[in-house]
């Protein structure tokens, strides 16, 4: 078993993003190798330039969602994408984008921001998570 | 533990108002920068980190030398030993 934590970011909503990164700098910071798989409303989510402007929140608590960033902005939370970026600096994080999804949206690595490290298969994705210690699903 | 006042600091980060994991973040990195016997010491406001912090330096087989309370906020101590 390797000391590995695979995350499937299946959102792509800020909310969920946030978690998503919090959670892959927690694997990160405690030393476990963290990849992260990118499909759906994920992969969108890592278009080119997408997360200066993305500022979706999960239907359901839509209504939260203009209170949420001014909180986060008052107590100068960093965005998902600053905690990956932190993640990647103090520990091993890959980010991989699901070929399917990229094939069913038309798009090419370099649409991805460049924090995307490669594209693979779900079998791959899948092959790997099977030996680390825990999947998640977001 | 030691005492505070006879150990040398090396590097100290204000990591006070930011939230989990920001202040181990801090701290990590700050560690990353010193040379071996180097002293670090995180200034945190943060529940979270209170617990993470010293696990974490245990974790990466560092001295945690300590947790001193503050004012509204606690000094983490740390020596990087390898």
């Amino acid at each position: 078993m390797e000391d590995r934590m695979s995350i499937i970011v299946f959102s792509g909503t800020v909310d969920k993003l946030l978690a998503a990164s919090i959670l892959a700098t927690g694997g990160a910071a405690m030393g476990l190798e963290v990849e992260l798989f990118l499909t759906t409303w994920g992969l969108e989510a890592f278009r080119k330039d997408n997360y200066k402007t993305n500022t979706k929140i999960s239907k359901d608590f839509e209504e939260y969602g203009p209170v949420m960033m001014k909180q986060m902005m008052a107590k100068k939370v960093p965005s998902w994408m600053e905690n990956l970026k932190s993640a990647m600096e103090v520990g091993e994080v890959k980010i991989y984008a699901c070929s399917m999804t990229m094939e069913l949206f038309d798009m090419k690595l370099s649409d991805l921001e460049p924090i995307v490290t490669d594209v693979t298969g779900v079998a791959t994705f899948v092959e790997r998570a099977k030996e680390g210690r825990f999947t998640l699903f977001i | 533990m030691s005492k505070l006042n006879e150990i040398t600091i090396d590097k100290e980060i204000d990591a006070r108002g930011s939230f989990c994991p920001g202040p181990l973040m801090e701290l990590i990195r700050g560690i990353k920068t010193l040379p071996v016997g180097g002293v670090l010491v995180v200034l945190s406001s943060d529940p979270g980190s209170a617990k993470d912090i010293p696990a974490w330096i245990q974790k990466a087989r560092h001295e945690f030398i300590g947790a001193f309370p503050e004012q509204g906020y606690t000094r983490f101590v740390a020596r990087k030993t390898h």
